[in-house]
């Protein structure tokens, strides 16, 4: 199915969400975390972090915090059709569990492979945390069949 | 934690391996959960089906996380400056992924001096599921 590629350039609305202990605990459960650093508040203290540390893919996670998912539907996207592509992060300091992050997302690009037989819809964030430092930058390409 | 060290390290080095267990629906039913990652896809077979695939399979930022750890029981999160991957493969239930990485670059960037990692996931088949890079400050 196609993407209009009118939509590049898009920008997402903007929304903070913030990781909390109990779900970082939850996430290295699920990704069979063993350095308690990520699981443990003494380990992360003795470590220096002043609290639990958010994971490097864990921004990713909270991508899925935003509060409408009707962009998605808007350009055409059908989740069932969909799959990750690629996805990159770019670091400028650490986050936190409490830290309130800021998303700012928008369509970087729209292109299709194989005559329309497949599109690409990239995604562009830039996170920032709630003294206004920039933490990351991430970039997801979805790939719809 | 970390012993490594910019000048001891040579393009080439390997990054201790991660294996994990072999993928079953536990695992993707946690992930999807504290993952935020809901899609049907990775939890409900009957859905898979609707949508023309054998059955579920891993969600790629699972692969992600995995070698997220491989990075960091390395060295500290701290250290990491940029991760990226491609999906280049489904990893499905019962693959036996494997976590590598090795040095292929040294420089410096921002008055830092950086490595540059190859990564990847493999299935037990040695099929390539997730290629990507990595760069840390050392």
């Amino acid at each position: 199915m196609a993407i209009d590629k009118q939509h590049i350039g898009m920008k997402l609305p903007v929304y903070s969400a913030t990781a909390d202990a109990w779900r970082l605990r939850f996430f290295a459960k699920a990704i069979g975390e063993t350095n308690p650093v990520y699981f443990d508040e003494a380990a992360a203290h003795d470590a220096g972090y002043p609290a639990l540390p958010l994971p490097p893919t864990f921004l990713f996670s909270l991508e899925f915090e935003q509060p409408s998912t009707a962009w998605r539907e808007a350009i055409g996207i059908v989740s069932s059709r969909i799959l990750h592509g690629e996805q990159s992060f770019t670091y400028h300091r650490m986050a936190y569990a409490g830290d309130v992050l800021r998303f700012e997302s928008r369509i970087a690009d729209i292109y299709d492979k194989k005559n329309g037989a497949l599109w690409f819809i990239v995604r562009e964030t830039r996170v920032t945390n709630q003294r206004g430092e920039h933490v990351a930058d991430l970039r997801s390409v979805v790939v719809q069949r | 934690m970390s012993t490594i060290n910019f000048d001891s390290i040579q393009i080439g080095d390997s990054l201790p391996p991660l294996t994990l267990p072999p993928v079953d629906r536990t695992m993707l039913a946690l992930f999807a959960g504290a993952s935020g990652d809901h899609n049907a896809i990775h939890i409900d077979t009957d859905y898979a089906r609707r949508a023309r695939v054998p059955d579920v399979f891993a969600h790629g930022m699972l692969s992600m996380a995995w070698l997220g750890r491989l990075l960091t029981s390395w060295v500290e999160q701290r250290q990491l400056r940029a991760f990226g991957v491609r999906f280049v493969g489904i990893t499905q239930l019962g693959h036996v992924v494997t976590c590598t990485g090795k040095v292929t670059e040294k420089f410096e960037a921002d008055g830092e001096r950086r490595v540059r990692l190859e990564i990847q996931t493999v299935n037990q088949y040695g099929e390539p599921r997730v290629l990507g890079d990595a760069v840390i400050a050392l």
